[in-house]
């Protein structure tokens, strides 16, 4: 009987050592300087809407912010194809017979080089590495329908790409906020130069 | 459980079956239409192949209009027939329509103008490039019965539910075992006592345990013995307990609920969505950063459900299409109008990699600067289901990593002088982070 108990008591302890929880933080040791005094990013905080994450006040302007006032509906959009023009300098060939000092002096310049990892992330997964319109997310039906750079109906201009990354277009979403404004004229760049590809 | 696969196989012959008979019948009533157009002059134009039109549907229209449902464009389902029926459009209209909508719209055609306003002055693409021959096939694709879902679901229904008893039956089997098990212990006991009783009643002498001293005894009078004993018994409980006190305050594996069950293996490992994607800030910033409800928008304003052959025997079809709707529910997404009902609802993930305030981890240093990948510190994200914690995040691990890791220069205009004169310091062709400076206390408190 006795080693019975001895059993049982034995099985317990295991059981309950098995049972670490995942699902909960672990204990901490005099956690007084592990929590923020501050807001942390993303936290919960005295706000009326109770998160830290807070849509800056009205009228604000980020650093080097250049207002972009075409604004977001078809007219905007003929608009932007028509007239919108980037302030970017065209890249220089790589085999252009130039200095390194000259190649990097001016900073705005067209960088394939930069733009292309940043088309690979946001763009490629739905147009496609070639801009054919046959992305991963094509190839496996999840979503239909994404136009190939080229096609003629379309007819893209640098104006008309900005305007798309700027605000979407139908079932594309906007892009303003994952690339910044300089980014954004890279891959507009870039997208020109896989159509240019395209059509060869 | 077999009677379950059964069950299965019974099923799927059936579908089988059902599938062939449809296919018949459908068969049979393209034949009838077909014959039935031959013989109406009304309709003289020539009937179009759904399979080229499907493809052709699925790479021009597909991004604005679905088939049954609204999206940007209106659902196409029987297109011709409705506007022939409700408006007395005929296919004329329709290829002026799709070649050039806005020159439709521009001509003053009642209805044109109607649907465009309706549509909120969304233009559609001109198709000019598309032959009379191209648009028949688009509308033959339109027109073509919907594909009859129940045909599959059944069994995808009948694997979810054996796998649901499947997981209910292993727990029996395991209760049934343990409860088998003490039965036995009973039994032996019960058996043992009646047969001692036996004995006694026939008077037979059972052997006592005898004079010898038993080995217990004999264990503790031997002084060396219980000394090695002990010691061996205290360094075992030292390491434990040591080994406990330095996992406190450690969360790796931590592992918790979040409020929409988003599985990181069916973005970025099925379908490839690169990290980076969704965690935009960790190129430029401190923190990763979990993506704001807009950027899942991008794909869910197209993807509304999952495909049946993504569902998997632990979460089914159902249970990710209500995750897709929580996550409408959050950012204020009305899927049958199409359009944002402006009430959102932030969702509260759960946090699951956090230093304490007193350490200072950069993602934009890691991920920009000395290109380590993702998933060096996080573990095989891809394959994640539910995201868990893979590394300890304890200081060891940082230091080690920052002895190991070797500098990536190259490229890096700021890092050439330094380069050049730490290099010549250490007398080493690459340093390492630590050799940098990645050990100064500073660098990570402050
Ligand atoms: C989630 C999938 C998706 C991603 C990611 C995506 N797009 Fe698109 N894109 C679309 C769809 C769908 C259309 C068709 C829109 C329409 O209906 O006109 C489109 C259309 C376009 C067009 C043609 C618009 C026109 O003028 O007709 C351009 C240019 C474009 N995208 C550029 C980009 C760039 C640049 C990126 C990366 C920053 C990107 N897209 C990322 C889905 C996507
Ligand atoms: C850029 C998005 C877009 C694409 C791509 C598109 N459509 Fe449309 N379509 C619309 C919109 C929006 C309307 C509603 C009228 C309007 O606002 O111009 C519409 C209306 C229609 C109509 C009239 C429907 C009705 O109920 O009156 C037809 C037919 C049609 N589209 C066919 C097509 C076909 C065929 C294709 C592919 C070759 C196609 N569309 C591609 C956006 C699109
Ligand atoms: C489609 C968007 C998306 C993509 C792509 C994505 N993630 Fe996430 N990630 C999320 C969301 C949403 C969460 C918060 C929910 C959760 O923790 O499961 C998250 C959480 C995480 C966390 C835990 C954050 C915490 O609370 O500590 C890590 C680490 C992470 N992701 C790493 C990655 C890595 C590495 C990749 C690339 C292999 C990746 N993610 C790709 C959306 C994404
Ligand atoms: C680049 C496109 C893309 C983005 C961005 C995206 N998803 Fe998805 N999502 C998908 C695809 C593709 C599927 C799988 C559909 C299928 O298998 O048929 C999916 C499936 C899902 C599912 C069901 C399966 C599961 O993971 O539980 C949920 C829930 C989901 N997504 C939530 C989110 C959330 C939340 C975000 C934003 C953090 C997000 N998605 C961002 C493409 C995307
Ligand atoms: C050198 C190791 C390392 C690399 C590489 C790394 N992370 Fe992290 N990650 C961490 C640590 C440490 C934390 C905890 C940070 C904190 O609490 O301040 C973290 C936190 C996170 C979080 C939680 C939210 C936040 O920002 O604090 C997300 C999401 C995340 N990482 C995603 C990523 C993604 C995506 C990548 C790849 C682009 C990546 N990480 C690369 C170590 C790393
Ligand atoms: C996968 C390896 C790896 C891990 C793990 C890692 N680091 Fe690093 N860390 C690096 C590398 C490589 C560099 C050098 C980057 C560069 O080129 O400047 C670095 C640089 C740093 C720097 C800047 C050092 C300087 O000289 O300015 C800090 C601060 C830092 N890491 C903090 C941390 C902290 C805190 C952790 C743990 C939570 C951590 N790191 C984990 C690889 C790692
Ligand atoms: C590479 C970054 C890094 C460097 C360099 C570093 N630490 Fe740490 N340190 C950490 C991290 C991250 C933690 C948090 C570990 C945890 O939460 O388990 C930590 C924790 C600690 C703790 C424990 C505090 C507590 O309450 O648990 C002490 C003490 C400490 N560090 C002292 C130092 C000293 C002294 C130095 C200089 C010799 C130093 N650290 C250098 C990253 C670093």
């Amino acid at each position: 009987m006795k080693s019975l108990i001895k059993i049982l008591a034995i099985a317990v302890i295991l059981v309950s050592v098995s049972c670490k929880k995942d699902t909960a933080p672990n204990y901490q040791f005099m956690p007084n300087m592990y929590e923020s005094v501050g807001y942390e990013t993303y936290g919960e905080a005295a706000f009326p809407n109770g998160i830290e994450a807070q849509v800056p006040a009205e009228g604000s302007i980020p650093r080097g912010f250049v207002p972009f006032d075409i604004e977001n509906s078809t007219a905007g959009y003929d608009l932007a194809k028509a007239t919108l023009k980037s302030p970017l300098a065209p890249a220089i060939p790589l085999t252009a017979d130039i200095s390194e000092e000259e190649r990097n002096a001016n900073e705005y310049r067209v960088d394939y080089e930069k733009a292309g990892p940043l088309y690979t992330i946001y763009c490629a997964i739905c147009h496609g590495v070639k801009g054919d319109g046959k992305g991963k997310l094509v190839q496996r039906e999840k979503i239909l329908g994404i136009p190939s750079y080229a096609d003629a109906g379309r007819a893209i201009n640098e104006g008309s790409i900005y305007h798309t990354i700027y605000y979407g277009k139908n079932a594309m979403g906007s892009y303003a906020n994952q690339l910044n404004e300089e980014e954004r004229w890279q891959v507009v760049a870039y997208v020109l130069k896989l159509k240019a590809d395209l059509e060869k | 459980m077999k009677k379950s696969y059964q069950n299965l196989e019974v099923n799927l012959t059936n579908n089988m079956r059902k599938v062939i008979h449809r296919k018949l019948s459908t068969n049979f009533l393209r034949l009838s239409l077909v014959v039935l157009l031959a013989f109406t002059s009304a309709l003289s134009a020539q009937e179009g192949d759904p399979a080229k039109g499907k493809s052709l549907f699925n790479a021009n229209c597909a991004a604005c209009h679905k088939l049954d449902k609204k999206m940007t464009g209106p659902a196409l389902r029987n297109v011709e027939a409705r506007l022939a029926e409700e408006e007395g459009l005929d296919r004329d209209w329709l290829y002026a329509w799709i070649r050039n909508s806005a020159g439709v719209i521009k001509s003053g055609d009642a209805y044109a103008n109607k649907i465009y306003n309706e549509y909120g002055g969304a233009a559609m693409t001109a198709f000019p490039q598309l032959s009379d021959e191209d648009i028949s096939n688009i509308l033959a694709y339109t027109a073509a019965e919907p594909p009859a879902p129940p045909a599959s679901v059944p069994g995808t229904e009948v694997a979810s539910q054996s796998n649901a008893s499947g997981g209910i039956s292993n727990e029996l089997i395991l209760g049934a075992l343990a409860i088998l098990f003490i039965l036995l212990a009973a039994g032996l006991y019960l058996v043992n006592k009646t047969l001692r009783r036996f004995a006694t009643a026939q008077g037979l002498d059972l052997p006592e345990s005898s004079g010898r001293t038993p080995l217990w005894k004999t264990f503790v009078q031997n002084q060396f013995l219980m000394i090695v004993v002990s010691i061996f018994f205290l360094l075992a409980s030292a390491y434990f307990i040591y080994g406990y006190l330095s996992q406190i305050g450690v969360d790796q594996g931590y592992q918790p609920v979040q409020p929409i069950h988003y599985s990181h293996k069916i973005h970025a490992g099925d379908n490839g969505i690169d990290c980076k994607y969704c965690h935009s800030s960790a190129r430029v910033s401190k923190h990763s950063g979990i993506p704001s409800l807009n950027v899942c928008m991008n794909c869910h304003k197209s993807i509304y459900e999952v495909a049946p052959e993504t569902a998997t025997e632990e979460y089914s079809k159902e249970f990710y299409d209500g995750e897709i709707k929580k996550l409408y529910e959050a950012v204020g997404w009305d899927d049958a109008e199409q359009k944002y009902t402006g009430e959102t609802k932030p969702v509260k993930w759960v946090r699951i990699h956090n230093l304490p305030d007193f350490a200072y981890f950069n993602h934009s240093q890691h991920v920009t600067v000395a290109g380590v990948e993702c998933q060096t510190c996080h573990g095989p994200v891809e394959e994640m289901e539910v995201m868990y914690q893979h590394a300890p995040l304890t200081m060891g691990w940082c230091i080690n990593c920052h002895r190991e890791t070797k500098v990536d220069v190259k490229g890096n205009a700021y890092y050439e002088k330094i380069h050049e004169e730490l290099s010549k310091k250490y007398g080493v062709d690459e340093l390492t982070a630590a050799q940098m400076g990645g050990l100064e206390c500073g660098k990570c408190h402050y």
